[in-house]
């Protein structure tokens, strides 16, 4: 069922160049959290996943230092980050610039029309991404705004700062 | 100046509650499952999604379409008349049909409730229309998108029920309801299943110079060069070889959205009723820019005012658009 999907290239541009390197057993504990919270907040979200709540995705955000996993499971949440060079298996692979990608969750940013502008990269299941685009796409809101409230003024000041990154197109990956 | 009604998509009840929000007269939206020509995986309303969705529009005004716009084969007909029978009980109010035995069913069992003739009938002679008008009380026709504007208004005058025409989204130039090419493909059907090009059998692979193939099963529909703008992973999109052609050419229709933005007064002044955004399949960031901006467009002309047109090439398949048929039709 699992599909070997081509690895990521090493860190890009980008983003990643204004950032310190990323110890990632840091980031573990929060991408739990997060993941959590949003599942807590949104347990509808798994029923459109159907079949594919146990799928693996690996989520590629050009120009941060790092990949992410996702395993939508309710009963086994799993998002963790991974190094580029150790990307592991995976049924469906996302990539896109950081900034497009917060702006699917932030509910600001089209799918389809970052497929055809070229901004977004899937492969392997295809159902399965299209299964959890609907899903996130039927959480009312802002699923970003709902994590950055989680770390409090920081987060949202955070947020606000990526958004403005976004309207000015300012991503340099 | 007749105000013409706005109905716009809804593929999820946050994208229903969005086009509300953002100033849709009507929404149009199906269940989860073959009765709708939108059955895509993670898409559309289970019975109690659509029972409080029903709920949510009419507190704000706004009408429900629903779309059992499939067509029922031997031995299946439970699903539709279940459809249909949900949607009776939510309280929608029409139903958006293109099979004569679904609409017949309707007819007899929901009179009261208004039936539309879904695009996926491909009715657009007033001899077609005039057929389900008298035999099924059809109170609107939403036309395909092969007539011009005169064309149309014509039309209006020949028949005895409202006319809908798409304004924005999918330019479907194929016989609407007839097209066999997923079936061919996949084994699915669009117009039974309502699954047009099936995720489950659609790839795409990255080569190493950055462009991207798509495959539909075993056939290879596209490749896009790494700028290239990139369009649906249908057929009818593809683009081929073939021997009496140099390069890959598309052999039925490329990847372009239909904007009658500019239109607008031409097809009041036609005669037109109602105006719909095709996209249930999107996501709600294209339900609102694309229900506000066409809102704001509609306001703006029959408040007499030079209409402000939003930019919306964004949003539209392959970076492209176009008033196709509308406009002439040599359009290609």
């Amino acid at each position: 069922m699992q599909e070997t999907t081509t690895p990521p290239s090493a860190a890009r541009p980008g983003l990643s160049r204004f950032l310190p390197p990323m110890p990632l057993f840091l980031l573990q504990p929060i991408l739990r959290r997060i993941v959590a919270r949003v599942a807590r907040e949104n347990p509808s979200l798994f029923n459109r996943l159907g079949p594919h709540k146990t799928a693996r995705f690996v989520i590629d955000p050009l120009g941060l230092p790092f990949g992410l996993l996702l395993v939508p499971n309710p009963e086994a949440l799993t998002f963790r980050a991974f190094h580029r060079s150790a990307e592991p298996a995976s049924d469906a692979r996302i990539g896109g610039k950081f900034l497009d990608l917060l702006g699917l969750l932030d509910g600001g940013a089209d799918g389809d029309a970052l497929f055809f502008s070229r901004d977004l990269d899937v492969s392997g299941n295809t159902e399965a991404v299209v299964c959890l685009r609907n899903a996130l796409d039927d959480v009312d809101g802002s699923i970003a705004e709902s994590v950055a409230g989680m770390f409090g003024p920081p987060g949202r000041a955070t947020l606000a700062g990526l958004r403005r990154m976004a309207a000015r197109k300012g991503d340099p990956a | 100046m007749k105000r013409p009604e706005l109905v716009c998509p809804a593929g999820t009840p946050a994208a229903l509650r969005t086009a509300v929000e953002a100033g849709a007269d009507a929404v149009y939206c199906g269940f989860q499952n073959a009765t709708n020509a939108r059955n895509f995986p993670g898409l559309n309303f289970t019975p109690e999604e659509m029972q409080a969705s029903v709920a949510h529009a009419h507190d704000h005004g706004t009408k429900v379409l629903l779309a059992v716009n499939t067509f029922p084969t031997a031995g299946r007909f439970n699903l539709w008349r279940e459809a249909v029978d949900m949607g009776a009980k939510f309280g929608v109010d029409a139903f958006i049909v293109a099979d004569i035995g679904v609409a017949d069913y309707v007819k007899r069992t929901y009179p009261n409730i208004r039936l539309h003739l879904s695009v996926q009938a491909a009715a657009s002679s007033p001899e077609a229309i005039r057929y389900y008008a008298r035999e099924f009380g059809v109170k609107r026709v939403v036309l395909p998108r092969i007539l011009t504007v005169p064309e149309i208004k014509k039309l209006a005058g020949e028949i005895p029920c409202e006319i809908e025409t798409f304004i924005f989204g999918n330019h479907g130039l194929m016989v609407e309801g007839r097209c066999s090419l997923t079936n061919y493909v996949t084994g699915l059907s669009t117009n039974m299943d309502g699954v047009c090009s099936p995720a489950a059998d659609v790839h795409y692979d990255k080569q190493a110079d950055g462009s991207v193939t798509t495959r539909l099963g075993e056939f290879t529909i596209d490749s896009f060069a790494p700028d290239e703008q990139a369009g649906y992973p249908t057929i009818c999109k593809g683009r081929y070889n073939a021997p009496n052609r140099p390069d890959a050419y598309y052999a039925f229709e490329e990847p372009i959205s239909l904007n009658l933005s500019a239109l607008l007064p031409a097809l009041i002044e036609a005669g037109v009723d109602a105006f719909k955004i095709e996209g249930r399949q999107r996501s709600r960031a294209y339900v609102k820019s694309a229900v506000s901006a066409f809102r704001k467009a509609v306001d703006s002309i029959l408040a007499g005012q030079e209409p402000e047109l939003a930019d919306l090439i964004a949003l539209t398949e392959g970076q492209k658009q176009t008033e196709g048929a509308f406009k002439t039709k040599k359009w290609r």
